[in-house]
């Protein structure tokens, strides 16, 4: 589930998702609700989660199993079509909204939940905060616009690394690449996200609609073929075979990449 | 023991609250500390900070005890 509130100006959208925020299909409803409501004179949108495991460990692997395994194969392509529009179409509407949008990120923000992460203007990482793409262990690429995303703020030197090894940089390293503005200690992102906040509400609104305008564009070329490039791989033998091998680990560490 | 695996128990120790007096260089730090996925994430972060190192995941994939875990702290200092 996601929880949200609204005071002063100011959204503070909570994910509470159990085990750790996996985006599958209800979670997806849930941020198409919550933008679809956005009162777009709003000036500050807060994203956090509020579970002590971390911000996001990606995608709900089990559910899209489940959804794989129960249709024929010719079936695959459609319906992975479907679930990454619409995937796409929360990630662009969170990534353009005329708001200052504020990443609160701590423990595991891993897949999916480094492209949700990805949306938005500003990322306030907490000390424990780990960022990765596991993609390529699944057959697969990131689905969810990370990597267009991640190449608008930093080097591509990086981003192969994360890429092709599929290993994770804590909060220090991705902060010193430039993916990372802010680094605080454990427990305090929120309260450096709801200072930002404060200083947002004194800005002209124009003003500040304008310079995230200008300043953040929407890679849509690369987002497309990205799409396109993660449909076609998702239906290979690979992603059916790793994410029964995930769902059928007695591993008590399934989630470290 | 070296410095970089008596500071390692200490580190682990403090995190999951655990008694460093009871924790050896050969244990199976995951089944000794008892911690899951989420949690071992969280020590790879103090770890890194704690010693100034970038420990690659895959290099870390078939360390088990403490002392396999210094020993690649210090190869990367």
């Amino acid at each position: 589930m996601i929880d949200w509130t609204y005071d002063s100006g100011v959204y503070e959208l909570t994910l509470a998702t159990p085990p750790c925020n996996e985006i599958g299909t209800a979670m997806l409803a849930d941020l198409r609700r919550f933008i679809d409501q956005i009162d777009r004179d709003a000036h500050t949108l807060i994203l956090r989660s509020g579970l002590r495991q971390g911000f996001c460990a990606g995608a709900d692997l089990r559910e899209l199993y489940r959804g794989l395994s129960d249709v024929p194969a010719e079936q695959h392509a459609p319906l992975l079509r479907k679930f990454i529009d619409e995937i796409h179409g929360v990630m662009d509407d969170l990534d353009m909204l005329p708001l200052t949008t504020v990443g609160v990120v701590h423990g595991v923000c891993f897949g999916g939940g480094f492209e949700l992460a990805l949306t938005c203007d500003v990322l306030i990482a907490e000390k424990s905060a780990r960022f990765c793409f596991p993609e390529l262990r699944l057959g697969i690429i990131p689905g969810f616009g990370g990597i267009p995303r991640l190449r608008r703020d930093v080097g591509n030197g990086l981003i192969r690394d994360l890429l092709l090894s599929g290993r994770s940089i804590n909060a220090k390293k991705a902060q010193a690449a430039g993916l990372v503005s802010q680094v605080v200690a454990g427990g305090e992102g929120i309260t450096a996200a709801r200072a930002l906040a404060a200083q947002t509400a004194k800005f002209d609104p124009t003003a500040r609609k304008a310079a995230k305008a200008f300043i953040k564009k929407l890679p849509t070329d690369e987002l497309l073929a990205e799409r396109e490039l993660f449909v076609r791989l998702a239906q290979g033998p690979a992603l059916l075979a790793a994410l029964k091998r995930f769902v059928e680990s007695t591993d008590l560490r399934p989630y470290l990449p | 023991m070296s410095d970089t695996l008596d500071t390692l128990i200490r580190l682990a120790a403090k995190r999951f609250g655990a008694d460093p007096a009871k924790l050896r260089a050969e244990d199976d730090l995951f089944e000794r500390l008892g911690i899951d996925s989420f949690q071992a994430v969280e020590l790879i972060s103090d770890v890194e900070d704690e010693f100034d190192v970038e420990l690659p995941d895959y290099e870390l994939q078939a360390i088990k005890t403490f002392a396999a875990l210094a020993q690649k702290i210090d190869a990367r200092r």
